[in-house]
């Protein structure tokens, strides 16, 4: 009984691993393949590959490069944000905090079409990179200070400040060299998150990018509306490249820490 | 307080204030604030409304299902080749809605491995990629990764011997999944629930890869934004959509406790 209970299972479980899984081989072999209709049989190339390079390279830098600044600005706003909420603790705090994961709540189009109602007749914003940019941060520094703030919960920060103040550092010294440190799992953990999301951003982009502004995820999009399903595949492929790395290095951080100066209540939120 | 201060006025300047903006212009448009009455006035708009939910509360319901069988499973046994499981039941973690609408194509497309399984069984072409039912199928898989670490985060904390106290005393397993399992994993589900929800309510990517001719209310946003240029109803639609993924992700943590959050 128990045994057959465990086969079923076992065999559920694969299935469901058979559904997300194989689409992702079958788009890879596709991006690889001469002529898909045909099948395997007709040969590998890169061809397709290169056809995507050639035709969409610069949304692979703009990617890039919107996620960096997007990296940069949630960390200038983010981590001195998470800081203040966690010695806070005060009502207004947790309504800040509470306001701050709206973008998230609230579906990226609606988000994409308040930017534009408000900001789009600025012609040279409207049209920059920028425009996007301001989109990935509202939708990723929630992350960001969410990640940094449940490392800075759940050591016992102000001990730790006190200790450091009591033999004469300076906020600034307390801040480098106290609290940075301590949060640097949470701020490499939120780091990943922002750029994993960043690049793959779609709904928010596609309202608020320009002919001359088109990230990856909006040219994945044009290429599957109108090219042949290899070179749709042969992006996706390189799409695939840039981000599968980005979340084997997430999944290898969130495993289990260790336990670090705790505070006396016990208590110790993990992410 | 003074380090709130950038990321607050960023804030204001790019989320507040626009959303008060998009408010105000949803009943500044033709017909005025009744704009904001329009998804359910509206029979077409109305009927996109309720196709949205309906794939919703499917796409909810299947999720569950799948991801608590599998995250249980994978929770509460040991086995050779597990991790690689779990590895490959997060993979698409990460995907954006686009290319999970490319995955369903892969599967349910004109060219796509179940219509080429279909054939060979001597049946028809089996195509559904660009239907309604090709965005359920996306919006699963979208929701599965998410779902099953919420699953096995959440079994990892039940206690064994609750189970095993319920088994001594003679509980079939059956018994011991609905009176003992469920019930402990009930604040997680919901909380998980809200997510896949809320996020196939407000999804587009999927959507706009599979077809344009879907119905369901953020492509209508879309269509009524770019195609006809009615901003003003655009607007009222996708505040209305706004405040219902609002709502949904609020009713979920009042009922589980503050530990909901939206991701997609």
């Amino acid at each position: 009984m128990k045994k057959t209970l465990f086969t079923l299972q076992f065999a559920f479980t694969l299935a469901v691993c058979a559904f997300l899984v194989v689409p992702v081989v079958l788009s890879v072999l596709a991006g690889l393949t001469a002529n898909y209709f045909i099948g395997i049989k007709s040969g590998l190339t890169l061809r397709w590959v290169g056809e995507v390079w050639d035709g969409y390279q610069d949304t692979i830098y703009l990617s890039i490069g919107i996620a960096l600044a997007c990296l940069a600005v949630t960390l200038v706003l983010g981590v001195p944000a998470a800081y203040a909420l966690a010695r806070t603790r005060s009502r207004l705090g947790r309504l800040f905090e509470e306001l701050l994961m709206l973008p998230i709540a609230v579906p990226g189009l609606a988000t994409a079409l308040g930017l534009i109602v408000t900001y789009g007749a600025l012609g040279s914003f409207r049209t920059s990179w920028t425009f996007i940019l301001v989109g990935h941060v509202l939708f990723t520094l929630p992350f960001m200070v969410r990640s940094v703030l449940a490392v800075l919960s759940a050591i016992d920060l102000k001990t730790l400040e006190e200790g450091a103040a009591s033999l004469g550092a300076t906020f600034r010294e307390r801040f480098f060299h106290i609290v940075l440190p301590n949060c640097r799992n949470g701020i490499l953990a939120g780091a990943l998150m922002v750029v994993t999301l960043s690049v793959g951003e779609f709904n928010m982009t596609w309202l608020l990018h320009t002919p001359f502004t088109k990230t990856l995820p909006v040219g994945l999009a044009d290429a599957y509306a109108s090219l042949r399903l290899e070179i749709g595949s042969a992006y996706t492929l390189v799409f695939f490249m840039m981000i599968v790395p980005l979340l084997l290095a997430m999944q290898a951080i969130a495993a289990p820490r260790t336990r670090r100066f705790a505070r006396d209540d016990g208590k110790l939120e993990t992410m | 307080m003074t380090l709130l201060l950038p990321a607050a006025i960023f804030f204001a300047a790019f989320f507040i204030l626009p959303m008060c903006r998009l408010f105000l212009v949803g009943g500044s448009g033709a017909m005025g604030w009744s704009a904001y009455a329009a998804i359910v006035t509206d029979a077409s708009y109305f009927k996109a409304l309720l196709a949205t939910l309906g794939v919703a509360a499917a796409t909810t319901v299947a999720t569950l299902v799948i991801s608590a069988i599998a995250g249980v499973f994978l929770q509460r046994h040991r086995f050779p080749g597990k991790s690689l499981m779990v590895s490959m039941l997060t993979l698409p973690l990460a995907f954006p809605g686009v290319v999970v609408g490319f995955m369903v194509i892969m599967l349910a497309g004109r060219q796509g491995l179940i219509g080429v399984v279909s054939q060979m069984l001597g049946g028809d072409n089996l195509v559904f990629a660009y239907s309604l039912l090709g965005l359920f199928m996306g919006y699963v898989y979208f929701s599965i990764p998410r779902t099953i670490l919420t699953v096995m985060a959440a079994t990892e904390k039940l206690d064994p011997r609750l189970e095993e106290a319920a088994r001594s005393l003679g509980a079939s397993p059956w018994r011991v999944v609905c009176d003992v399992i469920l019930p402990g994993l009930k604040p997680a589900l919901i909380a998980a629930g809200a997510i896949c929800f809320a996020t196939a309510v407000g999804a587009f990517g999927t959507a706009f890869t599979l077809a344009t001719n879907i119905n369901v209310l953020p492509m209508v946003i879309y269509t009524e934004f770019t195609l006809s240029a009615n901003i003003a109803m655009s607007a009222a639609l996708s505040f209305v959509l706004g405040a219902v993924t609002w709502l949904a992700l609020a009713v979920a943590r009042s009922l589980t406790g503050p530990n909901v959050a939206a991701a997609g």
